[in-house]
């Protein structure tokens, strides 16, 4: 027994430390933003001088970044709830394909799609130079999120039943659409709405290739700040964007643990019912 | 025409008129547009250099090309047997016991996750950099400052930090499904700690363990964000990749490298899925 609380207390030890390896520099980086001066350390004193000057030199991205990020959830809301509905109705192989396909964008580095966006439509110039040009990247990255967010939710409901008892009191195709398979597709079309906002907020390796020195994001003048500004400038936005993204990931965490609640409960009620 | 084909085209002539189509087309157009012509321009392009269809074996035959993938796959692979093996004891550890504090350990193992690369990048400058806090460290305790964040080890590092969070993720699900019993009967057996862990735990968990680790070498593999904020003198293959493009204006090299990696993290990342079901992959 006493050998079982050792092994307990080894491996709580290891794993504390992971964990502070990946918690210690974000609190560094945190107080970097607000101490005045790093070097000398806290003692300096605390400042918000750093993120005024942040807000100062780089309010653009981030509201370029925000406005992004909604285009992007629009437009994957608009187009990947009617395909994940495709995808959950047909089935099959053909389905699953199309999956695949849509999902590429998710395995192939952001670098090469970029590059392949840059050889096919860079001649377009003001296409190129407008920030549409950064939300195509985006909705590529993101859509795959979303369809298999809602595809999942459709999947484990007998929505064709619903859909088919609704038919039945004379529901219209739309009508259906909409006070049916929307309502009962919600958990999925908020976690893929939740998880598309976050990673456009977050994406870089497709950014950097697309933008222009007018359609710069937060991570692409986070890129910028590291490689030019002083560290305390550099941290303090780097803050900006821990704040802007935490609260996003936090609600995705509830989110999951809940639907995870749910689906045990949904997967009791199934078991029971094949009990009767 | 033979019956099948004739019942596939009627079946293809009904879909098409069918309101699912219409529903379909706009992740269609959207898809073609601007991503399989894309890519298939890019296949063009990366042939289209004065060695031809042949720069898509640079990466075996140029040099700079050759030792870039020898760095990238040595660093991929390092760091996918580091995280994997990290993972594996904190993910079963967690899914063992209940303890005080056990979800908020969770909660800050995986919310790295959304992180992009240039962020751990400087997260780890923050750790190993000029400034850093191992430097500071070790400056006051021997005199001597350790700077690292611009070598293998940072990149290392910068790797594993955004590696772990997913590993553990995909670990703590299949350590979740374990069959107890099976543990019990070994242990009744006479069977040591060791030995129940070597040959029933580990057998059991060897899906998820191949499976996270694929994930984890395609995000490794083609990982930008971190490699370019530490702006080590290693070449990875999206450095490699950005440099052709932006510096030597080598289009057709650096599209033939991009189709090269884009093959090899696919490929890695559809072993994973076929062995787990579903991935939780984004880039890092």
């Amino acid at each position: 027994m006493a050998r079982q609380k050792l092994y307990f207390y080894l491996q709580l030890a290891f794993t504390l430390l992971v964990s502070a390896f990946l918690i210690v520099p974000v609190v560094l980086s945190v107080m970097a933003g607000l101490t005045n001066n790093f070097f000398k350390g806290v003692e300096s004193g605390f400042t918000f001088k750093w993120v005024i000057e942040v807000w100062d030199l780089y309010a653009d991205t981030i509201f370029l970044s925000m406005f992004i990020a909604f285009a992007c959830l629009v437009v994957t809301l608009l187009i990947g709830i009617p395909m994940a509905y495709v995808l959950a109705k047909t089935g099959g192989r053909s389905a699953r394909m199309f999956e695949e396909i849509i999902t590429l964008p998710v395995a192939i580095p952001g670098l090469a799609i970029a590059l392949a966006l840059i050889m096919t439509y860079g001649g377009f110039r003001d296409f190129r130079a407008s920030w549409l040009f950064v939300l195509v990247g985006h909705v590529l990255y993101t859509l795959p999120f979303m369809v298999r967010s809602v595809l999942a939710v459709l999947s484990s409901i007998n929505f064709t039943e619903l859909e088919e008892g609704a038919a039945s009191l004379g529901a219209t195709f739309w009508q259906r659409f909409w006070h049916v398979i929307i309502p009962n597709a919600r958990p999925g079309i908020l976690a893929g709405a939740l998880m598309v906002i976050t990673l456009s907020i977050g994406e870089f390796n497709l950014t950097w290739m697309l933008h222009t020195p007018l359609t710069k994001t937060l991570p692409v003048g986070l890129a910028d700040s590291y490689a030019s500004m002083r560290l305390e400038v550099a941290s303090a936005y780097t803050l900006v964007f821990f704040i802007m993204i935490i609260p996003l990931l936090i609600a995705m965490q509830i989110y999951s643990s809940d639907g995870r609640r749910t689906k045990k409960q949904a997967a009791a009620k199934k078991n029971a019912q094949q009990e009767t | 025409m033979p019956l099948s084909t004739l019942n596939l085209s009627a079946l293809m002539v009904s879909f098409l008129k069918s309101r699912l189509f219409y529903l379909l087309l706009p992740t269609l157009i959207v898809t073609l547009a601007f991503f399989l012509i894309p890519m298939v321009q890019l296949i063009i392009v990366g042939a289209s250099g004065e060695e031809g269809a042949m720069a898509y074996l640079s990466f075996l035959t140029k040099p700079r090309h050759f030792e870039s993938t020898v760095a990238t796959v040595l660093l991929s692979a390092l760091v996918t047997l580091a995280a994997v093996i990290i993972s594996t004891i904190s993910g079963i550890f967690l899914v063992r016991n209940q303890f005080w504090g056990r979800e908020t350990l969770i909660s800050l193992l995986t919310f790295p996750l959304a992180f992009p690369g240039v962020v751990v990048g400087f997260l780890i400058i923050m750790l190993a950099g000029r400034q850093g806090l191992i430097g500071g460290i070790t400056k006051s305790l021997t005199g001597d400052k350790v700077v690292f964040a611009y070598s293998m080890a940072g990149l290392f590092l910068g790797y594993l930090y955004f590696s772990i969070p997913r590993v553990i993720l995909t670990i703590m699900a299949t350590a979740e499904k374990l069959d107890r019993s099976l543990e019990e009967a070994a242990k009744s057996l006479g069977a040591s700690q060791w030995r129940v862990i070597r040959d029933v735990m580990l057998p059991a968990l060897k899906p998820g363990l191949i499976a996270s680790g694929a994930i984890c070498f395609a995000t490794s593999m083609g990982a930008f964000g971190t490699a370019f904020t530490l702006a080590t003198n290693i070449d990875v293959i999206p450095m490699t990749i950005y440099t052709e493009f932006t510096l030597n204006a080598n289009f057709a090299g650096a599209a033939s490298l991009s189709i090269i990696l884009g093959l090899i993290t696919w490929l890695a990342l559809f072993i994973a899925r076929s062995l787990s079901g579903s991935t939780v992959a984004a880039s890092g």
